[in-house]
């Protein structure tokens, strides 16, 4: 099993579309022990969490809010000693801030969007530094943020910064042999997903762009990758973002 | 099941999660509109209703789900 032993906390579950909740569930099938946290809703995650092949705890966590991080490593304690790895698999932009509305969207809700999507990347990394173990990993989830897509707006702002902060926590966590790796998944039909108005645009072109076809509702090639991310089969990869994508990146028409 | 027992254990469902009052639930009423339940409220109604009435509710679905009486020919069917 890729993950024997290995003791990882999972954010980002809300529904069992969720990418982390088929992080969580190839996790648990790989031998490793896991918790995960929870927002806004701590008992829709813990309904959630029951549909898991064990229930792991679920833990409280808006990633924005200083307290509630700073408490974070003790909390995990309470289930876990140490970690091996942190999934950060969180991602939010006001309405204003997608669908078209570039041009207008106010300072405040990029800043929202900054807070949650890219920031809480480096926040998620410095609240568990305390547990994380040599040879540990971190890994979130992005969405190719080197180009422009129509509607996606100031989430694909966000997610640019997100690229370039993997690669700084790459730098400062080098020394303690943390390794800070990305996924940058095609579009999944998940809440997140759904909620951006317009997100079918990017439905259409990507199963027929992409060389080896896409499944907008399967959650698990992503999946596999932040697993193999987590495991000991990167050990010299940091800083690094693998696409799950179908090959989309890679064409140019 | 019946009607009325898939209605009341709807009841008990938005009660736990919404904090509905049991007494305001009935087949005519909306979930958004007459009973205030937001759409996250929603989504974990439709979780807690899976689980409870061993039925799968599509996403595409849920949108079509308007009404209390909605949700029960629903949970009938499936
Ligand atoms: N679905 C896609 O098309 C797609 C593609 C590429 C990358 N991604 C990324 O994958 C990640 C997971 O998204 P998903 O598609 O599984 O959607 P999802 O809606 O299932 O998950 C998003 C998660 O973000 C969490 N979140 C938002 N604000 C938070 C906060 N303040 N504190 C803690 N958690 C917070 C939510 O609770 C939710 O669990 C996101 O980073 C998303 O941008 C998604």
């Amino acid at each position: 099993m890729l993950l024997e032993g290995k003791k990882i906390l999972v954010t980002g579950v809300i529904t069992d579309q969720s990418i982390a909740f088929s992080v969580a569930k190839l996790a648990l099938e790989q031998g490793a022990e896991i918790v995960l946290t929870a927002y806004p809703r701590p008992t829709l995650v813990e309904r959630i969490a029951k549909r898991l092949p064990t229930t792991p705890p679920v833990i409280p966590l808006d990633v924005t809010n200083p307290e509630e991080l700073a408490g974070l490593a003790d909390k995990v304690k309470e289930y876990l000693p140490t970690l091996d790895g942190v999934v950060h698999s969180i991602g939010f932009a006001p309405q204003t801030a997608l669908g078209g509305n570039f041009l207008e969207t106010p300072w405040e809700d990029v800043a929202t969007a900054l807070h949650a999507s890219t920031y809480s990347y480096k926040s998620l990394a410095a609240a568990l530094l305390p547990l994380l173990q040599p040879g540990g990993s971190v890994v979130g989830l992005t969405f190719d943020a080197t180009v422009s897509y129509p509607v996606y707006d100031w989430m694909g702002v966000a997610k640019a910064g997100l690229e370039s902060a993997s690669r700084y926590l790459a730098r400062y966590l080098g020394e303690k042999g943390i390794r800070s790796n990305l996924v940058s998944a095609g579009p999944l039909r998940s809440m997140a997903a759904k909620s951006i108005p317009g997100f079918e645009k990017f439905e259409e072109s990507w199963a027929e762009r992409a060389p080896l076809r896409w499944e907008l509702t399967n959650q698990e090639p992503a999946a596999k990758a932040v697993i193999a991310l987590l495991s000991d089969w990167f050990p010299a990869t940091t800083g690094e973002i693998v696409h799950v994508d179908g090959g989309y990146h890679a064409m140019a028409g | 099941m019946t009607r009325e027992e898939i209605t009341a254990g709807l009841a008990e469902i938005l009660e736990e999660v919404a904090g509905v009052n049991p007494e305001d639930v009935s087949e005519e009423k909306s979930f958004t509109e007459d009973l205030d339940v937001d759409s996250l409220s929603m989504v974990e109604v439709v979780v807690a209703a899976e689980e409870k009435f061993g039925v799968k509710i599509p996403d595409d679905e849920v949108q079509n789900l308007k009404t209390v009486g909605d949700a029960v020919n629903f949970i009938l069917k499936g």
